[in-house]
């Protein structure tokens, strides 16, 4: 954590905390049946070249590196845990994180699209939560939208001098916020509004969906920055692991 | 480890201030509600799918996220657990 990093995120949660006093929001996946079938398969199609690229990235960096099984493992484990945390929210509701961003800064997002799709299909089928028609767009958004999003925040605000661990606390945060978004784009592209369409119904959606996300986005990323703090001390992060702030960069 | 215990204190902080913030509000699931936002734009929307299976009761739904967490969680205490007995193995050692 340094300096830049707070001069960045005080003044946006001083506003958070004003803007949403009085705003009620709900935020989690989209449920069985909730999208109509067009829009199913077309989640699908698009997850689908992710999902087959992050099984053959993960096996490439398994034959590459048996090692990183153990901190495969813990990433993994650490999604598990984060997605069956139903967490309270300021406006009044729950919802839960992704805890993607941890597995996003020490493999990379690709990989996280399997990950994310193991742990959408446990929900689906034994928790009744999310779906398997909805499993395409859920899949996109967590665990595509989310790692990109989170990969790509860890690059350029490495890049702009923040400390390994406040990049990835940024990533983590940014990553579950864009997740949220992206299933609000899915939903407004489904159901447009009557009056205004596409934007109108976004705009209602993301109101929806990311008052409720953004506590949660910052209590994810306290979370994540703790496992990176772990595995740091224990020296589990090993050669394979390339923060993608500097290769083979200490935490 | 300092460190960790302020990060965790934080988080359990955001995680109880919304109890002060938005008190009596229900804290209800999303999975309900959100789908209430979709009948709002779209009235006549019927779900075409359903689950293949159901918790029995809001109980047991518990009880099986309360079990993804042990199960992630023990994993990572596993391995946590693990790479600390090695770490003290090989300073013992030297």
């Amino acid at each position: 954590m340094n300096k830049k990093f707070f001069l960045l995120t005080v003044p946006a949660a001083a506003f958070y905390f004003w803007y949403c006093s009085s705003a009620t929001a709900h935020a989690m996946h989209i449920a069985e049946g909730f999208l109509p079938l067009k829009w199913a398969i077309i989640w699908w199609v698009v997850f689908l070249p992710f999902l087959i690229g992050g099984i053959y990235k993960l096996r490439k960096v398994i034959e590459e590196h048996p090692e990183a099984k153990m901190v495969l493992g813990i990433s993994a484990a650490f999604v598990f845990v984060l997605s069956a945390l139903k967490l309270p929210s300021v406006t009044g509701s729950t919802s839960h994180p992704t805890g993607m961003g941890l597995g996003t800064a020490l493999f990379g997002p690709i990989v996280m699209s399997v990950i994310g799709f193991i742990v959408l299909l446990f929900q689906a089928l034994l928790l009744a939560h999310g779906g398997l028609t909805t499993l395409g767009a859920n899949g996109f958004a967590m665990a595509v939208a989310g790692p990109f999003t989170a990969y790509w925040i860890i690059v350029l605000t490495g890049k702009i001098g923040f400390s390994n661990r406040a990049a990835i606390f940024s990533g983590a945060l940014l990553g579950n916020l864009a997740t949220y978004l992206a299933t609000s784009l899915q939903l407004a592209l489904a159901f447009p509004a009557a009056t205004g369409g596409i934007i109108a119904s976004f705009q209602k959606f993301a109101a929806v969906f990311m008052t409720t996300q953004i506590p949660l986005a910052v209590s994810e990323a306290l979370l994540t920055v703790v496992v990176v703090n772990l595995l740091a001390k224990y020296q589990l992060q090993g050669k394979f692991i390339k923060f993608p702030v500097g290769e083979g960069t200490k935490i | 480890m300092k460190r960790n215990c302020l990060l965790i204190l934080a988080f359990i902080i955001i995680t109880a201030v919304p109890f002060f913030i938005s008190n009596g509000a229900d804290f209800e699931g999303a999975d309900g509600q959100a789908e209430d936002v979709i009948t709002a734009f779209h009235p006549d929307y019927k779900p075409w799918a359903d689950f293949i299976w159901e918790p029995a009761s809001g109980e047991i739904e518990s009880l099986l996220f309360a079990l993804q967490a042990a199960i992630g969680a023990a994993v990572i205490a596993y391995f946590v657990g693990l790479a600390r007995g090695k770490n003290l193995r090989q300073r013992e050692r030297q």
